[in-house]
């Protein structure tokens, strides 16, 4: 591998037979990145099951039950390389608690590939699917039409799914989308051009993941670090030393630069950024850095630490989109914990606004609970301010989770209108 | 502005260290689990770069079968030492001496289930509520499902059909007394980048993990090397190879492969052209197809 090459995560949906695993299967295939010995366990079980060849979707089986059951329950991560960047996949299920698993793979992709059976075209799924990954600001969205092989490689096919996305596709948000025909069975346009589709021009799937453009996913433009920790080295070398840990959420930082510390509101400029290889004069998102300033000012964990003339909203009175994650419903008038980038408050849900028809993406006003896979538009308000920018414009600062203070467990992610 | 962005090493880099500072700010008292391994190497490696100019605020924590390559003792020992951090050491014969386990018996008799045990009691007897490992997704098919903060209830158990979901960087760490996390800083490491990082950083491992002469046998398909833990069969024809290992655990189930890589760039340069994953010579793993789901769940590494 090149030391410039990227990064690149995404996310896969599609519904129970539209290929998924298979798909996941011949990219990891084709881009050898299977392995001996998992090749020959794959080939012994799809023999087992009395399937001509090997059975691709295997590759992704992981935990008992699913072996079993023969579905996907949970996330799972999958890993390859190319000589020209380093991928990871966000296996997201197609079918139980889709939303939830969906909304977590996504909340990290780069890109998402839905998949579409070109014999079905866009049903119901794609737009939930799409949905999704519009909601979670997704920079990227590539649709597959699959199957092609069924469909006798018929240009119109792919067309027709083209058209029917354009028609609901208008309604959100994606920058960039692309449409690839492809047969994840046979090959046809995954890492290989197909000869069976010579009407198609543009790059196959995995040139396209190779080579979009991803350096702009992330915001260059806000400066925002949320501070971790604080560190005291308490050494003899480092006596008087005072250092703000984190990972920079967004923009860059320059050293001499005056810089805004949140909530106190308190301003200084930025004397050193401290790494172990040694200082640097400029620092930039995602990088893991340690802070210190000229004056001597009182932070802790949770605070911020932006540009003067840049700042994010304070407030304790937060509308986001909620996606509900838990098997028990919203509490009325319960609190949660609300956990914003290092920073953790409680919170209390004030207004379920309206609950979003994911099939339909009609707004119901009616109903105000919030169930497992609901997504809702609602107002929260929190015990201190949050320092929240829109999801929209930067996903570090725009995003929650909520807390069950009963249980602990993670019950809600939102995203800050 | 298109020089602001990080290559996929940097990237890796930056996000392991941004898990162990949330590990240290979100836990009260949590310890790497230290193999000497070069996973736990790494993370160790890790540590050092996120609290800089601090040193490690963890202690570490190795948990000892009693069949050791001597050369891991004494890397660990040298390390500690040089660190100027904690060592903390469970040990497996101990929990076989009070009875807590029993020895397995046969000639594929090993430690391995027994160390749950183990690892379990020293977090308990420690006070322990967050284990760091370097467990990696790419591994093993249950690994694969790990979240970077993985609960463990009362018991020490996981139940990966129940696991909090994660998402963006917010992880969640909260938890009742009696409960602990692990947490997995290289979790979207494969064992290609880790050979990377070790030769980008030039960080020092144990003299195991390159090719040397040494007297093994041939069982479950790979060189597993010739000690006094080793129960020899009469059909066991003992042989001088030039081997290395690719993963360091219990001397009785850690096969070498054939290898003539001497340095780190030829490491690095033998395992992309590897065509067998690493944990292909652990016998631990051949035991089931579900064996390291198994062990999982009761509180396996």
């Amino acid at each position: 591998m090149l030391e410039t090459n990227q990064l690149l995560r995404f996310t896969t949906a599609g519904s129970v037979d539209d290929g998924k695993s298979t798909l996941i299967g011949r990219l990891l295939y084709d881009s050898k990145s299977i392995f001996e010995d998992q090749l020959e366990a794959v080939e012994t079980t799809s023999r087992r099951k009395g399937f001509d060849g090997v059975d691709l979707a295997l590759f992704t089986d992981g935990l008992k039950d699913e072996r079993e059951q023969g579905i996907t329950i949970d996330v799972a991560y999958r890993y390859f390389t190319t000589p020209k960047r380093k991928f990871i996949i966000a296996d997201t299920p197609g079918h139980i608690q889709y939303t939830r698993n969906m909304v977590t793979g996504a909340s990290t992709a780069n890109a998402a590939i839905i998949l579409v059976d070109a014999r079905n075209g866009v049903i119901e799924q794609t737009r939930r699917h799409s949905f999704i990954a519009s909601l979670l600001h997704i920079p990227h969205l590539i649709v597959c039409i699959n199957k092609m092989d069924l469909v006798d490689y018929d240009e119109k096919a792919y067309s027709r799914v083209i058209d029917q996305f354009e028609e609901f596709s208008s309604k959100m948000m994606v920058k960039d989308i692309r449409f690839i025909p492809i047969s994840a069975l046979n090959g046809d346009n995954v890492v290989n051009r197909s000869e069976n589709m010579p009407w198609f021009q543009d790059a196959p799937l995995l040139h396209t993941l190779e080579t979009m453009h991803i350096s702009s996913d992330i915001n260059k433009v806000d400066t925002r670090m949320p501070v971790q920790t604080v560190i005291r080295p308490q050494s003899e070398e480092f006596r008087d030393f005072r250092g703000f840990a984190g990972r920079i959420a967004s923009g860059i930082l320059r050293v001499g630069e005056e810089v805004l510390v949140l909530p106190s509101g308190f301003s200084s400029r930025i004397k050193e950024i401290t790494t172990f290889e040694g200082s640097l004069d400029e620092a930039y998102a995602p990088m893991s850095v340690v802070v210190s300033l000229e004056d001597d000012i009182d932070i802790s964990r949770g605070d911020m630490i932006v540009r003067s003339n840049n700042v994010p909203e304070m407030s304790q009175d937060v509308t986001l989109m909620l996606c509900w994650l838990h098997n028990n419903p919203a509490k009325p008038r319960a609190k949660y914990i609300i956990r914003h980038t290092t920073n953790e408050q409680r919170a209390v849900i004030k207004e379920i606004i309206h609950k979003i028809n994911i099939n339909t993406l009609e707004r119901n006003t009616e109903d105000k609970t919030l169930n497992m896979n609901d997504i809702s538009k609602v107002k929260i308000r929190t015990t201190r301010p949050l320092m929240i920018d829109s999801y929209r414009d930067n996903r570090a600062t725009g995003s929650v989770i909520l807390i069950d203070e009963s249980t602990n467990e993670t019950v809600a992610a939102g995203m800050i209108i | 502005m298109s020089k602001y962005y990080l290559n996929y090493l940097d990237e890796l880099e930056s996000e392991a260290i941004f898990v162990l500072r949330e590990v240290w700010a979100q836990f009260e008292n949590p310890v790497i689990l230290f193999s000497g391994g070069k996973d736990s190497i790494v993370i160790t490696h890790l540590a050092k770069k996120a609290f800089y100019p601090a040193k490690i605020p963890f202690a570490l924590m190795h948990v000892d079968t009693g069949h050791n390559f001597p050369e891991t003792i004494k890397f660990r020992d040298d390390l500690v030492k040089d660190l100027g951090v904690k060592l903390i050491v469970g040990c497996v014969q101990k929990s076989i001496d009070q009875g807590r386990v029993a020895e397995e018996k046969g000639k594929n008799a090993t430690r391995n289930t027994l160390q749950i045990t183990t690892l379990l009691d020293a977090i308990e007897e420690h006070n322990v509520d967050c284990a760091i490992g370097g467990g990696r997704r790419d591994e093993e098919k249950a690994r694969a499902k790990e979240r970077f903060f993985s609960h463990r209830d009362d018991f020490g158990q996981w139940d990966p059909k129940n696991q909090r979901p994660e998402l963006w960087n917010l992880f969640n760490g909260n938890h009742f007394q009696g409960e602990h996390f692990r947490a997995f800083p290289i979790s979207n490491w494969t064992e290609m980048d880790v050979w990377n990082y070790v030769q980008r950083e030039k960080i020092e491992i144990p003299t195991l993990y390159f090719a040397h002469e040494r007297k093994v046998i041939w069982r479950n398909e790979s060189w597993i090397p010739i000690s006094e833990y080793l129960q020899l069969q009469e059909t066991d024809e003992v042989v001088v190879k030039k081997i290395r290992f690719r993963t360091l655990g219990d001397i009785t189930i850690t096969g070498g492969i054939e290898s003539e890589a001497d340095t780190v760039e030829k490491i690095a340069m033998e395992v992309s052209a590897m065509r067998k994953t690493e944990r292909g010579n652990r016998s631990d793993d051949k035991r089931s197809e579900t064996a390291m789901e198994d062990r999982k769940r009761q509180g396996y590494f």
